[in-house]
């Protein structure tokens, strides 16, 4: 690996970049490119973000094992490809229909290990999650019980606003 | 592990070659053209099933889960290519492959957006001057841009000449091993992924391919709820009421349409007092009564006394003779408990309350025919006589009962003088009749650490005599009874649930005496000549029937156990409305009786009273629905007065939201069948969004409409195929409100109405009619259409609003001018505002809630309040009661109050306290500020720029 890895200059999920160093540096959102100073430049979220976990040697953020590896890359993959940004409403139900299930039976994506993909997803989801009425996130309830466990999880919120789930089920026998 | 390829997918191709290069490779199961996919979502359908029970559905993770298996770890450069490939290889090789298999295009131009990107693979190999995409050796990288360029670059002509080294590199690859097996294992390749693409097409890139119609001002906020019309495509996983309508339903909605103001029921002469009528139905609704010591809660006001009006309205307006009594229940111990907490006697105290209560619900805006009360000398007799007639019937049991006495206060300990720990679940603060955690009754002795309420000494076992309902020997009688009456009636579950328990376990004699003076006397004057010689004066164990004996020990004066008599309050308190009361509560024949209750007050109404009843045999009137709700809870917990958790009756006026929107808030939420809670937050979405962005938006421009482009006369109506299909929808869905209300299933009822109201805001935005008022002639005969139906809808929502939000739906009948006889509501849509009716001014209906208002309310009633009192020369905020302006005294205050107000947030800010602390003192320096603008006599500005979205 390159000594002095420190970027130069970073398009990137401001937060995620947050998470990783300290202090925050502010950047222009835009497309995600990664320049550093030697060597080609790195172009997309998921390269970029992998990356960077190596270089921030938190490498159990991408899995351990190859089973974990390859599910971390999947929800990569499903978050740059599916949730990203302008998606209509039907594409935000069958996202987060399809989360509800995945999450059923698993405390994070890649089963009980918090990974990369948990973080990129949170800031993937987060301006759909704030929109939810409360009738949704009980119908997307397992979804909504793994935001709310990785928004709390330390460092991820940066200055994301936290979005409030309700204890209480209010719609059970929802119409 | 299993790996299954569909026919088709288009991922199958790298995926098999993965397989095909993993160190154990692996049969992959492919799917013949004739089996079917399995699951709905075709992107799910090939998949890599691990031993482990994971399940792998993205290729490109497959793919690199072979080649981690054969220790390739990747790189920031197999990454980045994988990534590139699934967010923009993949889609311009779809877009291209339908462009040519399925539209036939060919050359290069059938490339579209695949050119650059092919530009780009050759520029990379080019420019690193590496034989693969990684490096020199092949990696998965390889693979998966391989795979996914196969179907198009197989056919080499279509690959541009110029790009030499690409093509050098696809040949490389196409060679591989693992790459020539997986290629021969798919020799059917195209064709399937021509069928499948013509199933699937791509998502094109530029314009969207149908423009989505949306009801811009309705469907916000993504509540969907129910009948709410879905744009876009169908929703098989939503639960929706929406069918296709058929030709009858249309030909009998227009029929119902060209009725007008005769297909309403004729309104009803108001006649005072309302008493059953030969040949109508005759609705008796009653609602629990409210006992009188306490204010009641959001909950005690949905649970009875708001769903029994919404119900009672909803009866009146069908023209069913409707007598709607309640009032509150004013003896027992709790009252004279409180009456020595706050020095009054018994008597004060209920005056006092009575009043409260009063007040409340008719802010409230509770539509009772009588509110009376349970003190009265009808209670005391009709109270007697039933008690008589048990006697009488013997249906009455003496015992001993064992009993708390507390000998420092020198009076016995009934029901709630006496705490503990419940016997049950432990909880430490059980009353001596019920515990409030596991909500099962108690006999007070059963108590564990009981304690005197008054004094706090311990109470001991004491022996007392007591008269007792035989229930065992009424079982029979009440399970006859039950049957028929369950058969007809309407009963909730948790009514018929909880019924059901108490009878299984086995009914046991009721005690239905108290040691008390507050109540009801126990009357046993008849009796007293068959005992020799009493023992004491009023000793009620003086009159004992033969073969009851006095154990000389109790001689304090009794009477009955509010069990017993308060139900029998609904006797009295109509006894107090007419003389003729008897013609509603003896007359199970003409009289259907209805009790809304929560469900705790089940068991009297659906066992004891009932039992009390039919003991007493004189054709009384039993109950036919019993109509019972859950508990309402208050943001994430109870409702509590004493740690000041919660909104209290009284309370809700202060805090300047209307009772109509308490009302529809409430209803919205009722806990049908299941508990709901109360929550700010959500009271404000629902009131942005419902109230106001749906139904407020709709019926304002339904009449904006009628006034701005006619004149404020209703134009002339030519009915197209577009607008009969809305009527037959709105009528479908108003016979479904009807069912429901029927039924007593008020919060589903109102989402319907909701529903309505979306289809006619959805019918606006499609028909657009402030465009075509500006257009030729047919374009304005339209406009006056579309304003016509929607005018005629939006009146025929005041009515279906009616039994929720009464005040709202007497503002839109009188914007739009509607006469009484035409506020009825009929089976369907009908035309009761005709061309040529005049409206009147129309205004606004709802009012934005904003979040800092809500965030200051939740803050006050949120429980933290009983610790921190308000300041004592701020008054408690009360947004619709502004101080009155121009005092300099007050304004100096307010401004010093400003001041330090602002120094303390910014203090906090500065220390980084925590958010919630930060928001709590911010929403009281805004609601300062406010007060101080008030005072000032300017309008207050609301703060820009603060609000989330």
């Amino acid at each position: 690996m390159k000594k002095n890895p420190k970027p130069i200059a970073i398009h990137i999920e401001m937060a995620f970049f947050n998470y990783l160093f300290s202090p925050p540096l502010v950047f222009p959102l835009q497309v995600p490119v990664l320049q550093s100073n030697n060597g080609p430049g790195l172009r997309g979220l998921m390269t970029i973000a992998a990356h960077l976990v190596r270089q921030a040697r938190k490498e159990q953020l991408l899995g351990s094992t190859a089973e974990e590896k390859a599910v971390v890359q999947q929800w990569l993959e499903y978050r740059v490809t599916r949730v990203n940004g302008g998606s209509s409403k039907e594409d935000t139900r069958t996202i987060l229909k399809d989360l509800n299930m995945h999450l059923e039976d698993k405390v994070y994506l890649a089963g009980n290990i918090f990974t990369l993909a948990d973080i990129l997803m949170y800031y993937g989801l987060h301006h759909i999650m704030v929109d939810l009425t409360v009738q949704e996130k009980e119908k997307y309830l397992n979804v909504s019980r793994w935001f709310n466990h990785i928004q709390h999880y330390p460092g991820v919120r940066q200055h994301l606003s936290d979005v409030v789930f309700i204890k209480n089920r209010l719609y059970t026998n929802a119409h | 592990m299993r790996l299954r390829v569909p026919p088709g997918a288009p991922a199958a191709l790298k995926v098999l070659a993965a397989a095909a290069a993993a160190p154990a490779p692996v049969r992959p199961h492919l799917g013949g053209p004739a089996e079917r996919p399995q699951t709905l979502a075709p992107e799910l359908e090939l998949r890599l099933e691990l031993d482990s029970g994971t399940v792998l559905f993205s290729p490109n993770a497959i793919c690199q889960y072979f080649y981690l298996c054969r220790g390739e770890e990747p790189t920031d450069l197999t990454t980045q290519w994988l990534e590139w490939e699934a967010t923009e290889l993949q889609p311009a090789v779809a877009a291209a492959l339908y462009l040519r298999l399925v539209q036939g295009r060919a050359g290069p131009e059938a490339l579209g957006l695949l050119q650059p990107l092919l530009a780009h693979l050759e520029q990379h190999l080019a420019r690193s001057g590496t034989s693969h995409l990684a490096g020199d050796a092949a990696s998965v990288a390889d693979v998966v841009v391989w795979g996914s360029l196969f179907p198009v670059l197989q056919d080499q002509t279509s690959l541009p000449g110029e790009l030499q080294v690409l093509r050098s590199w696809f040949g490389a690859v196409s060679a591989l091993e693992p790459c020539r097996a997986a290629a021969a294992l798919l020799p059917e390749a195209l064709r399937e992924l021509r069928a499948h693409l013509a199933q699937h097409p791509p998502h094109l890139p530029g314009p969207p391919r149908e423009p989505q119609v949306r009801p811009r001002p309705g469907g916000e906020g993504g509540a969907q709820v129910g009948t709410a019309p879905l744009t876009g495509c169908p929703q098989q996983d939503e639960e929706s009421p929406e069918r296709a309508l058929t030709d009858d339903d249309i030909a009998a909605a227009v029929e119902i349409w060209a009725r007008g103001p005769a297909a309403l029921p004729p309104p009803r002469e108001p006649r005072t007092p309302v008493l059953p009528v030969e040949g109508e139905r005759n609705v008796l609704i009653t609602s629990a009564l409210p006992y009188v010591n306490n204010v009641p809660h959001l909950g005690n006001i949905i649970g009875c006394v708001l769903s029994a009006d919404t119900f009672a309205r909803y009866s009146r307006l069908r023209g069913w003779n409707t007598l709607f009594v309640c009032g509150t229940d004013e003896y027992g111990t709790a009252t004279e408990t409180r009456a020595l907490q706050e020095g009054l006697s018994p008597r004060q105290l209920c005056d006092r309350y009575h009043a409260l209560h009063a007040d409340i619900y008719a802010w409230f805006g509770i539509s009772f025919d009588h509110f009376g009360r349970t003190t009265t000398p009808q209670q005391t007799s009709i109270a007697q006589d039933i008690f008589q007639r048990l006697l009488a019937r013997g249906f009455l049991l003496q015992d001993t009962l064992e009993q708390l006495r507390c000998e420092r206060c020198g009076r016995y300990l009934a029901d709630r003088f006496v705490e503990g720990t419940c016997p049950s679940c432990g909880y430490g603060e059980a009353r001596g009749d019920q515990c409030d955690r596991c909500g099962k009754l108690i006999n007070a002795v059963e108590l564990q650490n009981p304690q005197c309420k008054l004094c706090r000494g311990t109470p001991v076992v004491t022996p007392t005599q007591h008269l007792f309902l035989d229930l065992p020997k009424l079982e029979g009688r009440l399970e006859a009874w039950l049957e028929r009456t369950w058969a007809a009636g309407e009963w909730t579950a948790n009514a018929r649930h909880i019924t059901r328990t108490w009878l299984r376990d086995g009914l046991k004699p009721r005690c239905i005496t108290r040691d008390l003076t507050w109540g009801t006397p126990v009357p046993l004057d008849g009796f007293r000549d068959k005992v020799s010689a009493p023992p004491a004066p009023r000793c009620p164990c003086w009159a004992l029937p033969a073969g009851l004996t006095c154990s000389g020990r109790s001689h304090s004066p009794q009477v009955f156990y509010v069990w017993f008599d308060a139900p029998i309050g609904y006797l009295s308190i109509t006894a107090n409305y007419t003389e003729h009361w008897e013609r509603w509560w003896k007359n199970p024949q003409q009289v259907e009786l209805y009790n809304f209750m929560a469900k705790d007050n089940v068991p009297f109404h659906s066992v004891v009273f009932p039992c009390s009843l039919l003991g007493a045999d004189d054709n009384y009137t039993l109950v036919n629905h019993l109509i019972a709700t859950e508990y309402l809870n208050y943001e994430d917990g109870k409702f509590s007065k004493s740690r000041g958790v919660g909104v209290f009756g009284d309370m809700a006026k202060d805090t300047g939201i209307p009772a109509d929107v308490w009302r529809f808030y409430l209803l919205y939420l009722r806990p049908e069948g299941q508990d709901s809670a109360f929550c700010w937050a959500d009271l404000m979405l629902k009131n942005n969004s419902e109230l106001l962005n749906n139904l407020g938006n709709f019926i304002n421009r339904a009449g904006m409409f009628v006034c701005k482009f006619f004149g404020g006369t209703v134009p002339a109506m030519a009915l197209t195929a577009e607008d009969q299909r809305l009527l037959a929808r709105v009528t479908l869905e108003m016979r479904q409100y009807h069912q429901l209300m029927e039924r007593v299933r008020l919060r589903d009822a109102l989402r319907c109405v909701l529903g309505i109201s979306r289809h006619g805001n959805q019918y606006i935005q499609v028909n657009e009619p402030w465009k075509r008022i500006k257009g030729d002639e047919r374009d304005r005969q339209r406009a006056g259409t579309v304003t016509g139906v929607a005018v005629n809808l939006a009146a025929a929502l005041a009515a279906l609003l009616q039994p929720f939000v009464p005040g709202v739906s007497a503002a839109i009948q009188a914007q739009l001018c509607i006469p009484p006889e035409r506020c009825g509501l009929g089976p369907g849509l009908t035309c009761t505002l005709p061309a040529g009716h005049r409206v009147g001014t129309v205004s606004p209906l709802f009012q934005k809630l904003e979040l800092e208002q809500v965030e200051a309310l939740r803050q006050r009633f949120g429980g933290g309040q009983a610790k921190e009192p308000p300041p004592a020369s701020a008054p408690p905020p009360a947004p619709n009661t502004p101080t009155a302006p121009g005092d300099p005294k007050v304004i100096q205050e307010l401004t010093e109050q400003v001041a330090q107000q602002g120094n303390l947030v910014r203090q906090l800010k500065a220390a980084q306290a925590e958010k919630a602390q930060v928001d709590a003192q911010v929403a009281k320096l805004l609601e300062l500020k406010r007060q101080l603008a008030l005072a000032e006599g300017r309008s207050p500005e609301v703060p820009k720029g603060k609000r989330k979205k």
